[in-house]
């Protein structure tokens, strides 16, 4: 599904990826875990298409498109979703109207015609309730005096309205509280399925806990310096990163 | 005098000798201001920016203008009927000022309204409408109130029997035609709104893509006690047009005035607007929003004076520029000795879309007296290029983007305006096709009343 091959990043000069390969296919969770700087935003956002990324050399590909030549809209178009750590406020946009208007320009993309109004709202009332976010969220500007970790529901609410084939969320637990971490938790777990890759970039071995990857990665310095399963996360939590760069540098 | 101030006088010479043929003499009263009117405008000529109320305003393409008269009001049904608002309504059309009876409306008229041409008025009765006309904008206001008064031939005469309430909206529509040489229009709007009254007046400007014809409007409106008027002016001129506008608005006590002053269109717009409150709990809002884009020139100067105690302006003014566009915003609120307890407040904030657009905004207030809340603030910004990425991330495009975020700015005027044809012709025009309704407030309201059950 997606193919990251040899990828080479720098931003404002510095050079933050240095040869980072990674394949997800259809139906896994991934999750990428390091320390602070490693480069664990920087890969997602440089797949979401954000400026300020130069990539100096290697390769994105999804469902054998090539992912760098795609515009910002496109890549989401294409089923390629980023959920932000930092959500930011749009005064005056609702966030029906973010929906509904986002729901349908993918569907536009592919061939199929608006959803109708009271389908739309079906759909909405069930992923509200799964968020377990209250109706009058609809009609506030998105993410304008939320607290954090109701944008973080807001992200994931956005999430499974649009249903992306690749879902890439990037510290979705940070500042959450225990609860909200359950329900984050739950609404990712809702989008697990067969045709579906998950991304997850994170500090805390704490939300593995709730979602639990197949596959960890372990980025440090620009790099996977180590990959394995779910145990490896608990085994980082126990021994911190250190294990691995002097393994890696070995 | 200047070249350019004798060719306006030698068509009026011409404009008057060809109605006298035609028509014969007219009243006294209209002949003697016709000629107070010219021998202002021959003081006065066009306004250069030495002028402080023209100060970023050049007229110059209006004053080195070349203008006919229309002699007929020709428009095709077909052509007209893509202009028209798709709105329900009593409807009176001018085409290049000439009132065209085949594209007006007025079958159902409600007891208690009349709404005729000027000129029909006139016919009727012309003492009834000398009385009223030209009280509130008179000759000195401006060298283009004396041009109008000189020239004043045609126009929309509103009258409310006291307790009258309309229910459709009454749209004055004037169109503007692409002739084979341009023309000038003067056209007069008075409204007279008795006692408890109410009424929504559309003012809706609109014409042929290649037409650059000079408007160059005067309107009084007079509110007496607890009139309710709303009244927009949807300005989406052909870009080459040329309009001025002077609205007087005088309100008597407990009358409520609201002003919609919608700017799309045109390639130099003038609109002044000023309200009288001259009676206790007298209230007017000013909502604006301008778009300019290419080389457009769009000025509002408005003015809420205070002479009564008591009484309630607001204000609230959007600007949004693009490419080499220039805006003019200058808003001002006058508070009268003794005028206490008055609540004035303004607001204008400008969004520029482009490095070469330009702003020019001066809010104003004059306090004569001691007990008063009054605020007033201007600014200036762009559009969030973080806010245009995380739509795009969502999968809307950048132009779709740019253009939500843009309607986001002006949210607080559409917001107001209760007319689904004229915020749909609002979006379109500063958004282009969205891919939803912006307004979306039947579905928020049914999502959450779905979230209630």
């Amino acid at each position: 599904m997606l193919e990251v091959k040899d990828l080479h990043v720098t931003v404002e000069g510095k050079e933050i990826l240095k040869g980072l390969s990674l394949t997800i296919n259809a139906g896994e969770v991934h999750a990428i875990m390091g320390p602070n700087g490693a480069g664990k935003s920087t890969l997602s956002s440089v797949i979401a298409g954000k400026e300020g990324y130069e990539v100096t050399s290697g390769s994105i590909t999804f469902e054998g498109q090539d992912v760098l030549e795609m515009e910002v809209e496109e890549r989401a178009q294409a089923g390629l979703l980023l959920g932000f750590q930092h959500p930011v406020e749009i005064p005056g946009v609702k966030n029906i109207y973010l929906l509904k208007s986002a729901l349908n320009t993918q569907r536009a993309a592919r061939g199929e015609g608006e959803m109708p109004a009271p389908e739309f709202l079906k759909l909405i009332k069930e992923k509200i309730a799964e968020m377990q976010m209250d109706a009058s969220f609809l009609q506030r500007s998105v993410n304008e005096g939320f607290s954090g970790g109701e944008k973080k529901r807001n992200e994931i609410l956005q999430m499974l309205v649009l249903q992306p084939k690749l879902a890439m969320l990037d510290e979705i637990d940070s500042g959450l509280d225990i609860d909200a971490l359950r329900v984050v938790a739950d609404g990712v777990n809702s989008l697990r399925a067969e045709d579906r890759g998950i991304l997850l970039v994170t500090h805390y071995q704490r939300l593995l806990d709730y979602i639990v990857p197949d596959h960890v990665h372990v980025l440090i310095d620009g790099r996977i310096a180590k990959s394995g399963d779910a145990e490896l996360a608990r085994e980082l939590e126990s021994r911190g990163y250190d294990w691995v760069l002097e393994e890696s540098a070995a | 005098m200047s070249e350019e101030t004798q060719r306006f006088l030698d068509r009026l010479a011409e404009f008057r000798a060809g109605r006298l043929e035609t028509r014969g003499q007219e009243p006294t009263w209209i002949a003697a201001r016709r000629q107070a009117g010219a021998a202002r405008f021959e003081a006065m000529g066009f306004p250069t920016r030495r002028d402080e109320a023209w100060k970023y305003t050049d007229v110059r393409a209006i004053a080195r203008g070349d203008f006919a008269l229309a002699e007929d009001a020709e428009f095709s049904q077909a052509g007209a009927a893509a202009l028209t608002l798709p709105i329900d309504a009593h409807r009176l059309t001018f085409v290049d000022g000439v009132f065209a009876p085949a594209l007006s409306w007025l079958d159902d008229l409600p007891a208690g309204v009349s709404l005729v041409p000027l000129s029909a008025a006139l016919e009727e009765n012309h003492e009834a409408v000398g009385g009223p006309l030209g009280r509130l904008t008179g000759v000195e206001f401006s060298p283009f109130s004396a041009l109008n008064t000189a020239f004043m031939e045609e126009g929309a005469v509103l009258r409310l029997a006291p307790g009258t309430v309309v229910e459709k909206p009454i749209i004055l529509q004037f169109l503007s035609r692409n002739g084979a040489q341009p023309v000038m229009s003067h056209p007069r709007i008075l409204v007279q709104a008795g006692g408890r009254s109410q009424a929504t007046l559309v003012e809706h400007h609109v014409g042929e893509e290649e037409a650059a014809n000079f408007t160059n409007l005067v309107e009084e409106i007079i509110l007496e006690r607890n009139a309710i008027l709303t009244h927009y002016k949807l300005q989406e001129a052909p870009l080459a047009d040329l309009h001025v506008a002077s609205i007087h608005v005088e309100q008597a006590r407990d009358s409520r005035y609201t002003s919609f002053n919608l700017n799309l269109g045109g390639a130099l717009v003038r609109t002044d607007l000023i309200s009288e409150l001259n009676g206790e709990n007298a209230t007017c809002d000013f909502y604006g929003l301008f778009y300019g884009q290419g080389r457009q020139h769009v000025d509002s100067h408005t003015l809420a004076n205070h002479n009564a105690p008591h009484t309630f302006s607001n204000e609230n003014y959007k600007g949004i520029l693009d490419d080499r566009a220039h805006g003019v915003f200058n808003g001002k609120v006058v508070v009268k000795r003794d005028s206490q307890k008055i609540e004035g407040f303004q607001s204008n904030a400008n969004l520029l879309l482009s490095d070469r657009a330009e702003i020019d905004a001066k809010p104003e207030l004059e306090i004569y007296a001691d007990d008063v809340k009054c605020s007033h603030g201007t600014t200036t910004g762009q559009l969030d290029e973080e806010a245009i990425y995380a739509l795009r991330s969502r999968g809307i495009d950048r132009q779709t983007a740019r253009g939500l975020l843009t309607l986001a700015f002006a949210g607080e005027v559409l917001e107001e305006v209760n007319l689904d044809a004229i915020a749909e012709r609002v979006e379109l025009a500063v958004a282009g096709k969205l891919p939803e309704r912006f307004n979306l407030a039947g579905l928020v309201e049914a999502a959450v009343a779905m979230g209630d059950e």
